[in-house]
């Protein structure tokens, strides 16, 4: 910070000084720290996480398996006799399935606070998580299986289509949404889908109602290969949309009308960007239940540090969604011994705070509940 | 000089808001190069007229051509290389810079040979706008002023033939609505066509080559400022009597209006006393 000449010393915040975070090469500089950061702690921590548990394998041997699997014959192999079965039936697939549901979350956070004009838009919060896991749930108490394997997913994502389009044309007005219009539809269409798990629970049986309950809590307990083989097309396809369309997020950030003069398909891109992250989130819930506020937390502190350009921030949003939730699912495994903590219950005892905290600070700044 | 060609032909546009004529019939030819301003009391439809001409207000009657096109068929990305709008409002929703709005103005132009030209119109605009002090800082924190000249660079920075302004010096100082309105003279001069709403006469009477005037949804004289700002018309439409007065020196029109000044003071001490 350079000092204020007297001369330019006004009343109103001086422009050279303090109030100048961002010129474009410290941005840029930024973004590259940031993203490769995110990039090289996510390949660490994915082979830590990999490692550890109640069969402890190095890093190393985690490292060398996955090598070895890929036809190089590069660093060790689990010394442990059960090690490699171990790493490849449970822990691999597990890890995988944090990866994307992790960064699938954060993406459908980015995209829903872009066209909801509110940093506080989180698929958690609004109930597009819990309607899709209606559509999950009523998969398995009507035993549908129109799609084979992928009824599941096919549900949960056109019932979070619904609260999706519910939400949107609830709470929108002049392009934007109100912090209180946010939350209070958010509400709504979550008693609305509570009710829903709720009948579910009612109407299932004993393996149903274990089924749905777990959803609610949200875990990554019992991820499997296959899972993971229908969520990931899922994922990277709602994640390339969502890069595709993302300068055209940026200029959503002028107000629909201003978009329009600049060439944009308001309407058109607000359809695809609600549709990618009914996708995503359904891709999410479908495996692994309600895991609420990783949309919201990573976009959040994403944008503190390179500021608010979609493109950057997705990438950055995709790579620390995966990190926090690769990095909670390791504390839900390991933190009490013997047993698997609900990763939904972690997310929610970090991020409800953080929401807290964020609420506040926009009713400070816009002097009420702008 | 190059030849005029219209930038713009609306004719008999109507505007109907649930069952309400909010604009009647309106007919306006605007030439590139020339500045036309829209002026007319508040709810007169100067801004309805102007968000009609952009499409942004479906019109129930009436053809809008723009650079000899029918509006509707053009597609948004090719008219917005054809047309940059200013709005009144300019909320910016997350904390983007100063700089990264302003090249918003470019997106028309990506993909195209002409988004060479993105830093230069960028550097450009933000220079005649003055606003290279606070390039740097995050729009959600400026004034209301600030933010008005940040978007008036972002329109600028689009570099397209024709302007529609929307009350570009509402919330700006006496120095920079001068601006604004020399910059608009600048981009006539090239050849542009530029519409402006404005509430001041003056401003519009100094820089306008013509006037539209409008009342309660019509469009009731359009011609040079010295036609349009007569001391009947506008003391009639405004409800409010004023002066028209030449400037001594520039010979330039002024619009006062009539303050009954003398009797006001004389007014002041006995109203004091009772």
């Amino acid at each position: 910070m350079t000092a204020v000449d007297d001369a330019t010393r006004t009343d109103r915040p001086s422009p050279e000084s303090s109030a100048d975070p961002l010129p474009r090469t410290v941005t840029a500089r930024r973004r590259v720290l940031l993203i490769t950061g995110l990039a090289l702690a996510l390949a660490v921590m994915a082979l830590v996480s990999a490692g550890t548990g109640q069969l402890y394998v190095s890093p190393a041997e985690v490292f060398g398996s996955i090598m070895h699997a890929v036809g190089l014959d590069l660093g060790p192999l689990p010394a442990h006799p059960n090690g490699e079965s171990a790493l490849w039936t449970i822990r691999f697939p597990r890890v995988a399935m944090s990866i994307v549901i992790g960064a699938a979350l954060a993406a459908a956070g980015l995209l829903m606070q872009a066209v909801f004009g509110n940093p506080l838009a989180d698929p958690g919060v609004i109930g597009v998580s819990s309607g899709a896991a209606l559509g999950a749930s009523a998969t398995i108490v009507f035993g549908w299986a129109f799609f084979g394997e992928w009824t599941i997913a096919v549900a949960a994502f056109i019932t979070g289509l619904a609260a999706t389009f519910v939400v949107y044309f609830m709470s929108r007005s002049g392009g934007k949404t109100e912090v209180v219009t946010l939350v209070l539809t958010g509400i709504a269409v979550n008693a609305f889908t509570g009710a829903g798990l709720a009948l579910m629970t009612f109407l299932g049986d004993q393996a149903a109602r274990e089924q749905i309950v777990f959803w609610q809590l949200g875990s990554l307990n019992g991820s499997r290969w296959q899972q993971f083989w229908i969520v990931l097309p899922l994922i990277v396809v709602g994640v390339v949309v969502a890069f595709v369309i993302s300068r055209r997020l940026d200029l959503l950030s002028l107000g629909e009308r201003s978009a329009r003069h600049l060439g944009v398909n308001v309407e058109g891109l607000r359809i695809v960007a609600i549709v990618v992250t009914a996708l995503l989130v359904a891709a999410a819930v479908s495996f692994a239940g309600i895991i609420a506020f990783v949309g919201l937390v990573i976009p959040h502190l994403m944008r503190m540090i390179i500021g608010p350009a979609h493109r950057p921030l997705l990438v950055a949003s995709v790579l620390g969604g995966a990190l926090l939730l690769l990095t909670a699912d390791l504390v839900a495994r390991t933190a009490v011994p013997m047993a698997d903590l609900p990763i939904g219950m972690l997310t929610s005892l970090v991020g409800g705070p953080f929401f807290f905290w964020l609420l506040r600070r926009a009713r400070r700044s816009a002097g009420g509940w702008g | 000089m190059r030849e005029a060609s219209v930038a713009l032909d609306a004719r008999g546009v109507s505007v109907e808001i649930d069952g309400r004529q909010i604009l009647a019939d309106a007919s306006i030819r605007v030439f590139s190069g020339e500045i036309v301003a829209l002026i007319g009391p508040n709810g007169a439809g100067k801004s309805t007229l102007l968000a009609a001409l952009t499409g942004d207000q479906t019109r129930s009657r009436g053809t809008i051509e723009i650079a000899g096109r029918p509006l509707d068929d053009w597609k948004l990305k090719e008219l917005s290389q054809q047309r940059a709008v200013l709005l009144q409002e300019n909320g910016v929703f997350f904390p983007f810079t100063v700089e990264q709005v302003v090249e918003m103005g470019r997106a028309p132009w990506q993909r195209t040979p002409l988004d060479h030209d993105d830093e230069e119109a960028v550097d450009e605009a933000i220079r005649l706008t003055d606003i290279e002090r606070f390039r740097h800082r995050q729009v959600p924190s400026l004034s209301g002023g600030e933010r008005a000249r940040s978007a008036f660079a972002r329109v600028l920075a689009q570099r397209t033939g024709i302007l529609l302004l929307d009350e570009p010096t509402a919330a700006l100082d006496l120095r920079h609505q001068e601006d604004v309105l020399r910059l608009a003279r600048e981009r006539a001069q090239t050849g542009d066509a530029v519409i402006v709403v404005l509430h001041d006469l003056n401003l519009a009477a100094a820089y306008a080559d013509r006037i539209a005037l409008l009342s309660s949804g019509r469009i009731v004289a359009q011609g040079s400022p010295r036609e349009v700002l007569t001391v009947e018309r506008i003391s009639d439409v405004y409800a409010q009597p004023v002066e028209v007065i030449t400037h001594p020196e520039t010979g330039a029109t002024i619009i006062l209006p009539v303050r009954a000044t003398a009797r006001f003071r004389t007014a002041l001490p006995r109203k004091a006393s009772s």
